[in-house]
């Protein structure tokens, strides 16, 4: 008992249950399902896989970091990472059991007696305290009917329907696949595979915590890049074929896997390179610093022209299909630097910036469609119809600011997610029917003229988005150290004090509101000619979430932040289809994490980063 | 004519009646000292004269002009200046940024001087010019306030309890300085619980009660007051 109540027996349990029930809830949402049709390595071992793995393993080396800040001796940390392992795969070994017809009776059982179990519980909890038996006899008698009632509706909807999916659907025959590694038919050699694994991932967890320095971060470093190589493998292979030759690609993938040999090899390079950077790293870097300013600033030239030649070469070392992508990511780095400043400079949570996206759009589709909504069938070409979106969206978003200027905080987001609704309604609505197309929306856009050349490709269009961007991002540095910056930051920070510097917040807000909507509608333009029809389910509040969390994540008011942000949060799903079914639960996860272990986001602003580290609690307009 | 006229105004905080017509007046020069109980309406009177909140009735004059419904924004353009109650520094900016936003409104572009001015009357200020104002103590953080509010080169300076909140050893600095702001030609209205400390400092004095002014005299008559003693300066 006292064992059991020790603290490190406390984090064991805390973190084995915690990676367990990760396990378990992965699986029945049906991620480790879905994951499992990505091949990481050829014939090897799938993402789905590699989740059972990875997820022991993680939390088998951090439980030993946690347990020698406890000052437990390896011998422990082995044996929390064994405990880890265990705990880790028993939660899904015993939904494999009640899933089993073998054991389903099992699970009968279980129903049974757990009203019995938690009455019990509570009533010898309740005695222990010191109440009355009678007292005791009689919460034992009202859990036991009140947890039985639930159990046994339970029990009879399994009876009934033979199974555990007609409440869990994800727990499958897929599922059970996965799990038991491909072990359906014997399912003790599953459930035996299945645990064996996890306690060899959780035991190596600690072990590797347990190495010295040096190969520690090498094999991280190694491990880490084969993993992600292996789960990019398609966009990995998308550039390897723009710049090396057809058979050797073929020696390393098969299709979009890694092959085997490939795998190992990479695994044994980066390991290496981990190893020398580990050893070398640190020299490196001193050197850097030890240089003179002069030579550190031509350095720093020089990192910045081969930045911007890579920019420019972008779309011929990925290819076409990783293009594509790369543009939708600039339409979202354009409105995450356009929503930035409403919310980062000036303190205004704008939930609604989808609007401006929508009014762009549309803009362009019913000025340049040739199709039977387009009004002038040709004469406007995309270069004169961008510049008039730009002032259409600053006018909507200035004839949406102008209702919420005295709303603070908490108010001022409800309001501006209603005007986003509000969009999307009209969007679809009768009444702007004839002129927008309803649900049919606009078709036939045509794409933009450069010179007499059609930009048809992602290839070409990414140069657009890429000025654009370019063009935005200059304005959000120069809007940032401007006398405009600074209104927009006294507001941010109070705004009846900034009221008492003599500044017009009034006019203030009407600005940022303003100047944040007109990007968005660059960004709804350029996505219109990219895609060439104009649907309204394409502007629902989930853009303005997207471009939310993408600030979030990056970095509130860091524009580095922002475009790591879109990378993370727009290009991750798009790469990794099997991701994009679960983008909200993935961002939700990323977002709750985010806040608990680094809120400042990935790349923090200076000021952002000041909040965090003194606790003065950062606040949006006002909020009182 | 008073550069500050303030008569019979009532100022309402919705159905509140915070202000129950508040008339005073304030010389070019002088020190005026606004004393009063919690709740006795001495914010509302600063917040109603610098523009944050309008009167339902009466009127504030300023340099003969009414004022009572010119904008907070506009007022600082035309001196005057206020210290908001509790300091109201902004935390994330670094003290020359705080000091830098003080001088907002000016557009004669030239703040050097004046920078140089608020460093030697606040040394302790310059020696932390890059650090955080939010990690400032109590005191610096008033003193930032106070040559944050002299950057828009205010000839009306509303100081709304500079000592509050203040260890007694920094009382007495506070208070010198605003004397020696004076001394430079910038006019006060100081309002203050601490009525001992304001009285010394102040040419002239007025009691708020209730939103109301229940007596008007001359600072050393006003601490002689029996009243004034009894109720403010805690002497029986
Ligand atoms: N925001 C507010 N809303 C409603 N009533 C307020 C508000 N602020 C102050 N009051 C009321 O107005 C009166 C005067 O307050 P205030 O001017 O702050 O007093 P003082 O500064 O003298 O302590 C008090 O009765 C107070 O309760
Ligand atoms: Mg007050």
């Amino acid at each position: 008992m006292d064992l059991l109540r020790s603290q490190t027996a406390k984090t064991i349990l805390l973190l084995g249950s915690l990676s367990g029930a990760f396990i378990l809830f992965t699986g029945a949402v049906g991620m480790i399902a879905a994951f499992h049709e990505r091949e990481v390595v050829d014939r090897f071992i799938s993402l789905g896989q590699l989740l059972l793995i990875i997820a022991p393993f993680v939390t088998g080396y951090y439980a030993a970091g946690k347990l020698r800040a406890l000052g437990e001796d390896s011998p422990v940390l082995l044996i929390g990472g064994i405990t880890i392992g265990i705990m880790t795969a028993a939660p899904s070994v015993i939904l494999l059991l009640f899933n089993s017809d073998e054991f389903r009776f099992l699970l009968d059982l279980t129903l049974r007696l757990i009203p019995f179990a938690a009455a019990s519980i509570f009533a010898w909890r309740l005695h222990r305290a010191g109440s009355e038996t009678q007292m005791a006899i009689a919460v034992w008698l009202v859990v036991a009917v009140l947890v039985g009632i639930v159990t046994f509706s339970f029990a009879l909807i399994f009876e009934i329907k033979g199974d555990l999916r007609s409440v869990l659907v994800n727990i499958n025959r897929e599922w059970v696949d996965v799990v038991t590694f491909d072990n359906r038919k014997d399912l003790a050699r599953g459930i035996g595979a299945f645990s064996l694994i996890s306690v060899v991932a959780g035991f190596a967890g600690s072990i590797l915590y347990l190495m010295p320095n040096l190969p520690r971060r090498a094999l991280i470093y190694g491990l880490g890049v084969t993993v992600l190589v292996g789960a990019f493998g398609e966009t990995v292979r998308l550039i390897l074929q723009e710049n090396i030759d057809r058979d050797t690609l073929k020696e390393i993938f098969r299709r979009d896997t890694l092959r085997q040999n490939a795998a190992l090899a990479l695994f044994i390079i980066s390991t290496v390179a981990g190893f020398l950077w580990a050893m070398f790293g640190r020299q490196a870097r001193e050197s850097f610093h030890s240089i003179n300013v002069s030579q550190r600033r031509s350095l720093n030239i020089i990192g910045l022209v081969i930045f911007v030649v890579f920019m420019l070469a972008l779309p011929w070392l990925i290819g076409r299909t990783l293009s594509d992508v790369a543009v939708t990511i600039g339409i979202f780095v354009l409105m995450g630097l356009g929503l930035n400043i409403a919310i980062g400079l000036a303190g205004l949570l704008d939930l609604g910036y989808v609007t401006n996206y929508a009014v762009g759009a549309y803009i362009l589709a019913v000025l340049t469609s040739i199709g039977p909504l387009g009004l002038f069938k040709g004469t406007f070409t995309f270069w004169m119809v961008i510049p008039l979106a730009l002032l259409a969206a600053m006018f909507a978003g200035f004839i949406f600011a102008v209702p919420v200027l005295r709303m603070r905080g908490d108010y001022l987001a409800i309001a501006t997610l209603g005007f986003g609704e509000i969009i999307g309604k009209l969007a679809i609505s009768d009444w702007l029917k004839p002129l927008i197309g309803g649900a049919q929306g606009v078709q036939a856009i045509p794409k933009p003229i450069l010179l007499g050349a059609e930009l048809k490709n992602p290839e070409q269009l990414y140069y657009i988005v890429l000025v654009a961007s370019l063009v935005c991002l200059f304005v959000s540095i120069r809007l940032n150290n401007s006398r405009t910056g600074r209104q927009w930051m006294a507001i941010r920070e109070d705004e009846d004090v900034a009221t008492a510097m003599g500044i017009d917040t009034a006019r203030a807000k009407l600005l940022a509101f303003t100047l944040s909507a007109a990007t968005g509608g660059v960004a709804g333009a350029i996505f219109a000619a990219k895609v060439g029809t104009v649907f309204p389910n394409s502007f629902t509040v989930f853009i303005s979430i997207n471009v939310l969390s993408l600030i979030i994540v990056g970095g509130i008011a860091s524009n580095p932040g922002i475009v790591v942000g879109a990378i993370v949060l727009i290009g991750m799903p798009e790469l990794l289809r099997e991701f994009s079914e679960f983008r909200f639960l993935l961002y939700g996860a990323l977002l709750i994490l985010m806040m608990i272990k680094r809120p400042q986001g990935l790349i923090p602003s200076k000021i952002v980063t000041h909040e965090v580290r003194t606790g003065v609690k950062p606040k949006l307009a006002g909020a009182e | 004519m008073a550069l500050l006229e303030v008569s019979e105004i009532h100022t309402y905080y919705g159905n509140i009646h915070a202000l129950k017509g508040v008339s005073f007046e304030v010389d070019s020069g002088e020190i005026i000292a606004l004393i009063g109980a919690n709740g006795a309406g001495k914010t509302t009177t600063l917040r109603t004269i610098s523009g944050l909140m309008e009167p339902r009735e009466g009127a504030v004059i300023y340099e003969g002009e009414d004022i009572s419904s010119t904008r907070a924004d506009l007022l600082v353009a035309k001196g005057i200046s206020m210290v908001p109650e509790g300091r109201g520094v902004f935390a994330k900016l670094t003290v020359e940024e705080n000091l830098d936003m003080g001088a907002y409104v000016r557009r004669d572009g030239d703040i050097k001087d004046d920078l140089k001015n608020a460093y030697s009357l606040f040394p302790r200020l310059e020696e932390r010019k890059k650090q955080f104002a939010g990690t400032l103590s109590g005191g610096e953080q008033q003193m930032l306030a106070i040559a944050r509010a002299l950057m828009s080169k205010p000839r009306l300076l509303l100081l709304d309890e500079p000592s509050m909140g203040l260890a007694p050893v920094l009382v007495d600095g506070v208070f010198e300085t605003v004397q020696r702001i004076a001394s430079e030609g910038v006019t006060i209205l100081l309002v203050e619980q601490n009525a001992h400390m304001a009285l010394q400092i102040a040419d002239r004095g007025y009691v708020l009660q209730s939103g109301e002014v229940a007596i008007s005299d001359t600072a050393a008559n006003l601490q002689q007051n029996e009243t004034v003693q009894k109720t403010y300066l805690g002497i029986d």
